[in-house]
């Protein structure tokens, strides 16, 4: 971004407006398509304007962690795809990949929403479950449109049936049935304003940024980025997270 | 992290596993200047966490592309040791996590380095976790406010970090080990020590926002005490005085 282009969407921002005419807790138009890879087990298209991330679910069988014998394991996994954005480049994973995967891996595995003690199948031997997200692009918030993207995915996963310790590709024993659904939303400050859903420009100015994920009624995983705030700013954001939450999880289950 | 219903027990008769209140902290000693080569450094010693922080630069920024003619760039690399936890060996070099944290340790330093005074510079923050029983992030976080000071880096204010979390359904300050390990929630808080911003803020777990306030104050008097050990540390190094010979 040109440095004009900055110092005006600062100024303007500074101001209390937003370059795109939102209102400054307004989120662009949420679209989420489900069931677009039909090779995975569940898979969701998560859109947030012109932000779009890809998540799939994968099984597989895998040997369970050595503290939790009797459970399946839960990874998940985030690529910046180069043709996503002109700032993405190839390569091994990034700080920024390897956040935003643990993030929503967080998010979702505070929620205890899958129940993974129902994926064991016999000693050593248990489904492992792979989110993978693949923001395809970028045009700011990919935290929010891939943790939407991820649990769009587990409300759309079947899991397969298992027979002599293997999968059955393209089986359903049952539908997953995510108990809970987590939302993130993330907010970025610039002078004396919080905005929600900051496009890809407007992060660009940001000072501050946290995102704060929420089921119904719980907290479920904060991510402070850049930047620092006050107690009092904290709590107010969590109120507007809730808030926000609640809106996206009627979209969700719509 | 594991359900309410958890099978061991992490409160007994309000007490913790190793015999604390829910709102003590485990025992800190915190020591500046304990790297002779770096340009600041300090030592660590937090329950059973033993970290090292060193400090370069300002210094040429390297390589040249990442360096900006308007401040100095922070970088920050946390490293734990394959020999730090008493499990079993894993593999050195970075790892996922390692990765994160050297982000959002950074990103707290960020605030705090008047980092327009050293353009086309780098400032590196290098943390190694020796010996780790839950509660690195924050004493890293800890250790590195105190090495930078001592390697004369102007900041606009100290920070001191501490985790608080809920476990056996208690809010608790400073988790150890176990209590991260089989709690329901944890939350590493940095606080600036004179405006109390909040510079670090992570959680996981599930907790409302009455149990989140809540944790808010707690870290803030655990920050308050850490920050006096750290002030101590600085004096101790600069006065002199009686130099305690420096032991790992």
């Amino acid at each position: 971004m040109s440095h004009i282009r900055r110092d005006v969407m600062k100024k303007t921002l500074v101001n209390g407006a937003r370059f795109d005419g939102r209102a400054m807790d307004e989120f662009r138009p949420i679209e989420i398509q489900r069931g677009a890879i039909t090779t995975a087990e569940g898979s969701a298209i998560a859109k947030i304007g012109d932000t779009k991330v890809l998540a799939a679910i994968k099984f597989d069988v895998v040997k369970p962690f050595n503290d939790r014998p009797e459970e399946g394991v839960l990874t998940t996994n985030a690529e910046l795809l180069p043709a996503a954005s002109p700032s993405f480049e190839p390569g091994p994973p990034n700080e920024y990949s390897i956040e935003l995967a643990r993030v929503v891996d967080r998010a979702i595995r505070s929620t205890e929403c899958i129940d993974t003690k129902s994926f064991f199948i016999e000693p050593e031997k248990a489904l492992g479950l792979y989110i993978d997200l693949y923001v395809l692009n970028h045009d700011g918030n990919f935290t929010d449109a891939a943790t939407l993207a991820a649990t769009a995915a587990l409300m759309d996963t079947k899991v397969p049936k298992v027979e002599n310790n293997k999968i059955v590709r393209g089986s359903v024993d049952r539908m997953l049935n995510p108990s809970r659904l987590a939302v993130s939303t993330t907010m970025i400050k610039v002078g004396d304003y919080w905005l929600l859903d900051p496009s890809r420009d407007e992060e660009k100015v940001l000072e501050s940024t946290i995102t704060i994920a929420t089921t119904d009624d719980k907290v479920c995983a904060v991510q402070k980025g850049k930047g620092a705030l006050t107690k009092t700013e904290f709590l107010d954001l969590i109120d507007i997270a809730f808030k926000r939450g609640k809106d996206i999880r009627g979209i969700l289950k719509g | 992290m594991s359900s309410e219903k958890t099978e061991v027990q992490l409160i007994i008769d309000g007490k913790r596993v190793d015999g604390r209140s829910p709102d003590d902290m485990r025992n800190i000693r915190v020591e500046a200047g304990v790297l002779g080569e770096a340009d600041g450094s300090s030592y660590v010693e937090w329950g059973g966490n033993k970290i090292t922080c060193g400090v370069y630069g300002p210094r040429e920024c390297i390589p040249k592309h990442d360096s900006s003619p308007y401040h100095s760039i922070v970088k920050c690399r946390y490293m734990m040791s394959p020999f730090a936890s008493s499990e079993e060996h894993s593999r050195s070099g970075p790892s996922r996590r390692s990765t994160e944290l050297s982000k959002v340790i950074r990103e707290v330093f960020e605030n705090l380095i008047i980092s327009e005074k050293f353009p086309n510079t780098q400032i590196d923050i290098y943390i190694d976790v020796l010996q780790a029983e839950g509660g690195t992030r924050t004493a890293s976080v800890t250790a590195a406010a105190v090495a930078l000071a001592n390697a004369g880096i102007p900041m606009k204010d100290m920070v001191s970090a501490v985790a608080v979390g809920k476990a056996g359904g208690v809010m608790l300050l400073d988790l150890g080990k176990f209590e991260d390990n089989f709690g329901q929630s944890d939350m590493p808080i940095a606080l600036s020590a004179r405006d109390k911003k909040i510079l670090l803020l992570q959680m996981d777990g599930m907790l409302t926002k009455e149990e989140i306030e809540k944790a808010l104050d707690m870290a803030e008097a655990g920050c308050v005490e850490l920050h006096q050990v750290q002030a101590d540390a600085l004096r101790r190094f600069y006065e002199g005085g009686e130099k305690e010979s420096f032991r790992f």
